[in-house]
């Protein structure tokens, strides 16, 4: 038996959820009092892993598995957990991560716990914390297959530091045909922006703005925090803002550090998809908005005159720090 | 074309979510249900191609009777037939399994999922039914076109889309982007007339278990206040996120 994690790379550099997914196999094999194998694809510097506790890594490097293929990655998986006697494996909650754990759960004739945000309460019956009702409670799942698959919500778990000294190996999957049966045709990737799931702070804007040329403001604050900008559902369907900065129950959903709401009311919806957010700030006219309700800090203010001061104020804290 | 979407049945986005039976069960006291916002955009979708393209459209919920208001609101829709897999939906293992075998029997090619479910969050259904189809599967779908049994695809990647392409049979896991809001249709009064007459089937669920089962559900820690700061004092926000929320 062992644990086997999934540490996602993106054009060969681990995103943060790697060392977080990571973490979290290094202290649920100490749980278990087992052995932990993290897997990579085609990662630059696998050994950067063993920050976090991974003892085992194994380091795969095949051109066919250059852009992400869930079903092809889900058989990689597989191969190891299979070779590697693995069943409970550990995934994150990135685009590609949510892609693959449920077919690797269908693979592996495993329950599937998405969401969760900490170790197991106890490991028989085995029992984990995650999120539901769109962050409005949590619910205790016990996985009662053999073969258990959970996704980590990010930044839930943290990424905790724990060298170790690694091997590391290679290892060559069979990759037949009828595992690219999807081609990728193109990508897609907003250049030079951070994008809102890898950001640690995100900015975001509502209808209280008025009108999208007024964002200026709000892209300089983010500008001075490297923070990402979103916004509220009506802001994208009005267009003033692109719809992939759309947050929100039937929008992205942030899990940022810092989550900043500029003339954003507070509605539930809005609220559901940035909860999971550490620390809310918001800043509002009206001293009833309901974000205040949700928030960690606040300030009454017409937006207009508090974000410029704010700026000013971070760019002195930023020449200072 | 043959299109099965698979809806599921939710607490209105608006609901006060409680548990009863020593915090075991979703309190429904007072609860509004309506159909899972990203299955009814995979249903908007599933209309145009019923109107542009000649496709039959098949709407599949599994739950008990208490879930048929929101079957034929789907057929009010337009949907052309409903089936009920007559069966608590224990957890997404064992609705999918229900699901594959609904999927086999009608021989869809198009299967439309939601990315996600908003109760219980579990966004395993659509993956796993793919998997035990062994059918395409697409998720956090933003964009599907079909020409034959060609389909181009979009898909929402951290910081942008890829398009993909693949064959049907195939499985998505939709979201907003596939239809935009405005393209939600609401029943009109002559929709939920010949609603009533469409036919809703009712099936009897197979053998199988569930893999996970709810131990129980907690309710957040109450919040505690807003720390308030005045619009004129701004540097003590700065001073506040960085020595005391350290997010700075
Ligand atoms: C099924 C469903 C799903 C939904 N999903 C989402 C979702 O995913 N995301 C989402 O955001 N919404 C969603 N909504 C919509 C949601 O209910 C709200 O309508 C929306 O969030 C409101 O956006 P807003 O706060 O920008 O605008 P408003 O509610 O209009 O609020 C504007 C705020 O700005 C403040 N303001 C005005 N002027 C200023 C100023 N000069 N300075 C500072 N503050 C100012 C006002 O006091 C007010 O609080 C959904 C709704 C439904 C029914
Ligand atoms: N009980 C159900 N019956 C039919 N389809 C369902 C059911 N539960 C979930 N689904 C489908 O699977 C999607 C994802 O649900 P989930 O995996 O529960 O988050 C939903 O958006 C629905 O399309």
């Amino acid at each position: 038996m062992s644990v086997l994690v999934f540490a996602e790379s993106s054009e060969g550099k681990f995103k943060k959820v790697a060392f977080e997914a990571t973490s979290y196999g290094s202290e649920l094999a100490k749980l278990l009092d087992t052995n932990l194998v993290t897997v990579t694809f085609n990662a630059e510097n696998p050994k950067e892993l063993e920050n976090f506790g991974a003892t085992k890594i194994i380091s795969i490097a095949n051109d066919k598995l250059k852009n992400f293929n869930a079903k092809a990655y889900a058989s990689v998986l597989e191969q190891i957990a299979s070779k590697e006697n693995a069943n409970v494996i550990i995934l994150d909650a990135t685009a590609n991560g949510a892609y693959l754990a449920p077919v690797v759960a269908g693979e592996l004739k495993a329950g599937y716990a998405s969401n969760t945000i900490a170790l197991p309460s106890s490991t028989n019956p085995f029992t984990v914390k995650r999120k539901a009702f769109s962050n409005k409670a949590f619910q205790n799942t016990i996985i009662k297959t053999d073969n258990k698959v959970i996704g980590i919500a990010k930044n839930s778990f943290g990424v905790i530091e724990n060298k170790v000294n690694a091997t590391i190996e290679t290892f060559e999957p069979t990759l037949t045909d009828d595992l690219f049966k999807i081609k990728t045709v193109s990508v897609e990737k907003a250049s030079g922006k951070i994008s809102i799931a890898d950001a640690e702070i995100v900015v975001s804007g509502g209808r209280g703005l008025k009108g999208p040329e007024n964002w200026g403001m709000i892209e300089e604050l983010a500008d001075v925090l490297g923070a990402a900008t979103a916004c509220s559902k009506p802001v994208a369907d009005m267009d003033w803002r692109p719809h992939e900065e759309h947050v929100g129950q039937t929008g992205r959903q942030v899990a940022a550090n810092l989550y900043i709401a500029i003339g954003i009311s507070g509605a539930i919806q809005h609220l559901a998809g940035i909860n999971a957010s550490k620390v809310k700030v918001v800043i509002n006219t009206d001293p009833e908005a309901p974000f205040f309700k949700a928030a960690d800090y606040g300030i009454v203010g017409d937006a207009f005159e508090v974000v410029p001061k704010l700026v000013e104020n971070l760019k002195k804290f930023k020449a200072q720090n | 074309m043959k299109i099965l979407v698979c809806i599921s049945h939710v607490p209105d986005t608006t609901s006060k979510i409680n548990f009863t039976d020593g915090d075991t069960k979703f309190d429904t006291t007072g609860v509004q249900y309506v159909i899972n916002p990203l299955d009814e955009y995979c249903l908007t979708r599933a209309m145009w191609f019923k109107e542009k393209q000649g496709a039959s459209v098949t709407v599949v919920t599994v739950g008990e009777a208490n879930v048929e208001p929101t079957l034929r609101k789907c057929l009010a829709i337009g949907a052309d037939d409903a089936i009920r897999v007559n069966s608590p939906a224990y957890d997404g293992f064992y609705t999918a399994k229900q699901l594959e075998k609904v999927v086999k029997d009608g021989a869809y090619d198009l299967v439309l999922a939601g990315r996600e479910s908003f109760d219980y969050n579990g966004q395993m259904v659509p993956g796993m039914l793919a998997s035990f189809l062994d059918y395409n599967f697409v998720n956090a779908c933003i964009q599907i076109d079909v020409d034959g049994n060609k389909a181009t695809l979009a898909r929402e990647i951290d910081g942008g889309k890829e398009i993909l392409d693949a064959d049907l049979p195939l499985v998505i896991g939709g979201q907003k982007g596939i239809v935009e809001e405005k393209d939600l249709r609401i029943p009109n009064m002559r929709g939920i007339m010949m609603a009533r007459k469409k036919p809703l089937k009712v099936v009897e669920p197979i053998e199988a278990s569930p893999a996970t089962e709810v131990a129980n559900f907690e309710k957040p820690a109450p919040k505690s206040v807003c720390k308030m700061i005045d619009a004129d004092n701004v540097a003590e926000l700065v001073e506040l996120l960085h020595n005391e929320a350290k997010v700075i």
